[in-house]
């Protein structure tokens, strides 16, 4: 299935959880945060976060700003 | 009152009246020398999407600094994007206090007060400490300090402009429409600008751009941080009333010929 993870489409496998979507990365241990389908998902449910086709995963983090 | 008494927000007491934003960093080591120079009350960040370069870095120098960080909604058009822009920055950084953005034109950055107060009512209710950037209307902010903000971010001039306050009437106006801290937000471009805001009765002042793109940020976030206790004390000293004409200040007793 397909999914879009901060705006760039990503083949991911059925059953892939938001989760295993992030261990995949590179990321900082904190200060970093996701929605899915523009609701954000708390650190703690991520591991029962299955993603469905089609879905939009945004992960951020703090950045420059005034 | 010393020039160097802080401010109290939401019950939270910042030991300075000068906030910085980190918008417009060269680079990020230039962060520690700017937050040595200012020593601010705390440092504002945006929530971006996360790229594969080193990220976290900003974070790990602000955490190291031990300042406090206020995310903003930057780049936020709507209301809807704005709520889940704080409700990810709570997630992210543990903070549930949100400098409130919502911009309603890309060429003059001027708030949409109509998303704003949208956004700040949901906020409020989902249990956020909202400071919301706004233009300098006196009716607006009371709305938005009716809603439960818990300060006022009025413009001086358009984000990044450096023209300073335009409307001194009208930010005079704000402070005397609420209650809660009037935080000078956006246009600042120099020290006197900043002291003005505090001569003008504003509780802090917020300065990014003035700071990050001055030729050398950490000297101007020094001449911010003077400037900002300055125009505190001043406004607190009781300046003299402006006059028409002139007023001697010399006394004319003794004077030889009389």
């Amino acid at each position: 299935m397909n999914i879009t993870v901060n705006g760039i489409p990503e083949p991911v496998v059925d059953g892939t959880t938001l989760a295993a979507l992030m261990s995949a990365r590179a990321l900082p241990a904190s200060g970093i945060a996701a929605a899915v389908n523009g609701d954000v998902v708390r650190v703690a449910l991520w591991a029962e976060t299955v993603l469905a086709d089609q879905d939009v995963v945004e992960i951020v983090t703090a950045k420059q700003g005034g | 009152m010393s020039a160097t008494d802080g401010v109290q927000i939401a019950g939270a007491q910042l030991a300075s009246r000068l906030w910085i934003g980190t918008g417009g960093l060269t680079s990020i080591a230039t962060v520690t020398d700017v937050v040595e120079a200012a020593r601010p009350g705390l440092v504002t960040v945006s929530i971006r999407r996360i790229s594969d370069q080193s990220e976290g870095s900003l974070l790990d120098e602000l955490r190291r600094a031990g300042v406090r960080i206020l995310p903003n909604t930057a780049g936020c058009r709507s209301a809807r994007e704005a709520v889940l822009t704080a409700q990810l920055a709570r997630e992210a950084l543990g903070t549930s206090w949100v400098k409130l953005e919502v911009i309603g034109d890309e060429t003059s950055l001027m708030p949409d007060v109509v998303e704003l107060l949208s956004a700040a009512e949901t906020l409020v209710e989902q249990g956020f400490t909202v400071l919301p950037y706004t233009t300098d209307d006196p009716v607006v902010a009371r709305r938005l300090a009716d809603l439960g903000c818990a300060a006022v971010m009025p413009l001086g001039s358009p984000i990044g402009s450096g023209r300073g306050i335009s409307n001194p009437r009208a930010i005079e106006a704000v402070r005397a429409a609420v209650a809660v801290p009037v935080v000078l937000d956006a246009g600042i471009g120099t020290a006197s600008d900043a002291a003005l805001a505090m001569e003008l009765g504003c509780d802090a002042v917020l300065a990014a751009s003035a700071i990050t793109r001055a030729e050398r940020p950490a000297a101007m976030a020094t001449a911010m941080r003077l400037a900002v206790d300055a125009g505190r004390l001043a406004r607190s000293a009781g300046r003299i009333p402006e006059l028409v004409t002139a007023r001697a200040s010399t006394p004319t007793d003794g004077r030889m010929g009389t």
